[in-house]
């Protein structure tokens, strides 16, 4: 076996699976089991005391979850991952283990509704405080912090809003304060972004989306670097013996993946959100495609982007991809070039003419796309906010969470791109009778 | 961007290198072994112990106490038996005069744990025709090559199609 720098299409099909010594199995087995037999009591001690490696029990770790962690620890370029049941579950994970009560987050303003709950709601129940701010400007981030910043936390490309993060700028900032930079890497998925690369200490992901790519499983992942010094004085849970787990010091134990054995050790052990090794398998299926399939996701959606430019129908178009996006220098350096540009995955926004109503008309009329609250699916989809997910908040709010009312949102699929142009069309033809 | 993954590479050592010196190198000296079971250093030596290896402890703090069950020495220079591997859980200044006690055993490797890194003695060690490794856990090396670590979900840098042994 000698060393070679394998390419990511190359990880996404190997990297987290060698056949296992019992069968030869190519494929990767499900190892449907809730536990795993011990050789021996002394066997048993080790393994309770993290002094050998192995698998107890599938709340702490399970083979056929463990292929798809270290594919894509590969995946992100960093030393060690640990699955959940869940994105949110995820990312309740990675802030679970970094915060304590009385610590305080920065966190981009512009993120998705389930994050911005977590934060402003159920994480503040528990006495830790976040201040959000402008996700475009690095500087924000730097003048909230306060002496018991624990964590920054940003999307690479935020969903449903688009905005593009600096991650590079954002990491100098969080690094300068002694704290990691937590990135949701769901929207680029790892074979456009690379965070980790960039200066991010932890990437998260909701597996459901890009990386299993099909639409039919839920699951999560968090990813640590291996490159943030614990050791600092601000992380003494890394630190110090563990009260959650048998004294153990995690950082001194088992460095530049200790955060990780923490995860999986204080948090997913005691909280249960495990993912299930039926889902890891489902997820892995569709991360062997990933590179093809964000391919085709981002080819579709700049056609529709600019599609959609020079329709008379439509009053504006929400793309990083397209080379007028103000952001769009930072897309250049941020993500993967496929066939000589930047590729931008398959979400965008534009808004109808005509406002709420023909937003309304337009998601009705369509006959293939599908209306849902999903993204990253082989399917378009689309959703109309103002009408479905903001519905709730009055105009003014809806407008300040950047949903104005003729906003429609798509997700763009692996159909071929002139069906989903037919489609769009008809619905926006039906929208303009309104 | 370069968007091409790759574990953090610690030293020269390819994995081939690493699973040789693991697989030729059977009994392990400990210099700076704790008696204390939460210590890395009792966590590194007892799992090689588990997998096999035979630990020669050495600690002036616990000379004449036993470690997982065998004597510990004050020095390296007190081990009366071929030593095959030195593995120094001990400051990066320390080690200079560790490596030359190695060599004088006629070890066949001096392996620096994490965060130990005399560049001085590494190049001793070599030029002395030892296998030298630097700021790498034993451990977690031989549960990378072996099995084990992918369990932590930990991305070992390992591609292949060969049944795993």
């Amino acid at each position: 076996m000698s060393d070679h720098r394998f390419a990511p299409e190359t990880l996404a099909i190997h990297a987290g699976q060698i056949p296992d010594a019992a069968t030869g199995a190519r494929a990767l087995p499900i190892y449907q089991t809730t536990s795993f037999v011990f050789d021996s009591a002394d066997h048993a001690a080790d393994l309770f005391n993290l002094a050998t490696f192995g698998n107890v029990y599938s709340r702490l770790s399970n083979p056929t979850v463990a292929a798809l962690e270290e594919r894509v620890a590969a995946l992100e370029g960093g030393r060690a991952a640990v699955a959940s049941a869940s994105g949110m579950a995820a990312e309740a994970m990675a802030l679970m283990t970094l915060l304590q009560q009385g610590d305080h987050v920065v966190a981009a303003g512009a993120l998705y509704g389930g994050t911005v709950t977590m934060l402003a709601v159920s994480l503040a129940k528990f006495g830790i405080e976040t201040t959000f701010v402008d996700a475009t400007n690095p500087e924000a981030f730097a003048a909230a912090m306060r002496p018991n910043t624990r964590a920054v936390f940003a999307e690479s490309l935020g969903n449903p809003s688009l905005a593009v993060l600096d991650i590079a700028a954002v990491a100098d900032v969080a690094h300068a304060h002694g704290l990691p930079l937590v990135i949701d890497n769901t929207v680029p998925s790892p074979y456009l972004c690379n965070p980790i690369a960039l200066g991010a200490d932890i990437v998260v992901h909701s597996a459901t989306k890009y990386l299993a790519g099909h639409g039919t499983t839920l699951g999560g992942v968090i990813v640590e670097s291996g490159t943030f010094p614990w050791d600092n004085g601000k992380f003494p849970g890394m630190t110090e013996p563990s009260a959650g787990y048998h004294g153990v010091k995690f950082y001194e134990t088992f460095g530049d993946f200790g955060f990780s054995m923490r995860a999986r050790m204080e948090t997913l052990r005691v909280y249960g959100s495990a993912l299930s090794p039926m889902s890891a398998w489902q997820i892995l299926q569709g991360v062997e495609t990933l590179p093809l399939r964000m391919e085709r996701h981002s080819g579709n959606a700049l056609a529709v982007a600019r599609h959609l430019r020079a329709h008379p129908q439509v009053g504006w178009v929400n793309y990083p991809g397209l080379d007028d996006h103000p952001q769009h220098g930072l897309v250049q350096r941020q993500m993967r070039h496929i066939g000589g540009r930047p590729a931008a995955s398959g979400l965008l926004s534009f808004g109808v003419k005509g406002g709420m109503a023909a937003g309304v008309k337009f998601i009705e009329s369509a006959q293939m796309m599908s209306h849902l609250a999903n993204i990253g699916d082989t399917r378009t989809l689309m959703i109309h906010p103002a009408s479905t997910t903001h519905r709730q908040l009055s105009a003014e709010q809806q407008l300040a969470a950047g949903v104005p009312p003729d906003m429609v949102r798509l997700s763009i699929g692996l159909e071929h791109v002139d069906d989903i142009l037919w489609d769009i069309d008809a619905a926006l033809a039906a929208a303009a009778k309104v | 961007m370069d968007l091409t993954a790759a574990p953090p590479v610690a030293d020269r050592n390819t994995a081939a290198d690493l699973r040789r010196i693991l697989q030729r190198c059977r009994t392990i000296a400990v210099v700076g072994l704790s008696a204390e079971w939460h210590r890395p250093s009792y966590f590194a030596a007892a799992y090689m112990q588990g997998k096999g290896y035979r630990i020669l402890p050495v600690n002036p703090r616990y000379a004449g106490q036993a470690i997982l069950g065998m004597p510990c020495v004050a020095r390296l220079e007190d081990i009366t038996e071929p030593v095959d591997l030195v593995d120094v859980f001990r400051k990066t200044d320390d080690v200079g005069p560790i490596a030359a006690s190695a060599i004088a055993l006629g070890a066949k490797c001096l392996w620096q744990q994490i965060g130990v890194m005399n560049a001085q003695a590494d190049a001793a060690a070599r030029a002395a025709g030892l296998d030298s490794v630097m700021n790498r856990c034993v451990k977690i090396e031989h549960a990378r090559l072996f099995g084990g670590l992918h369990w932590a979900g930990v991305n070992t840098g390992l591609v292949s199609a060969r049944r795993r042994a």
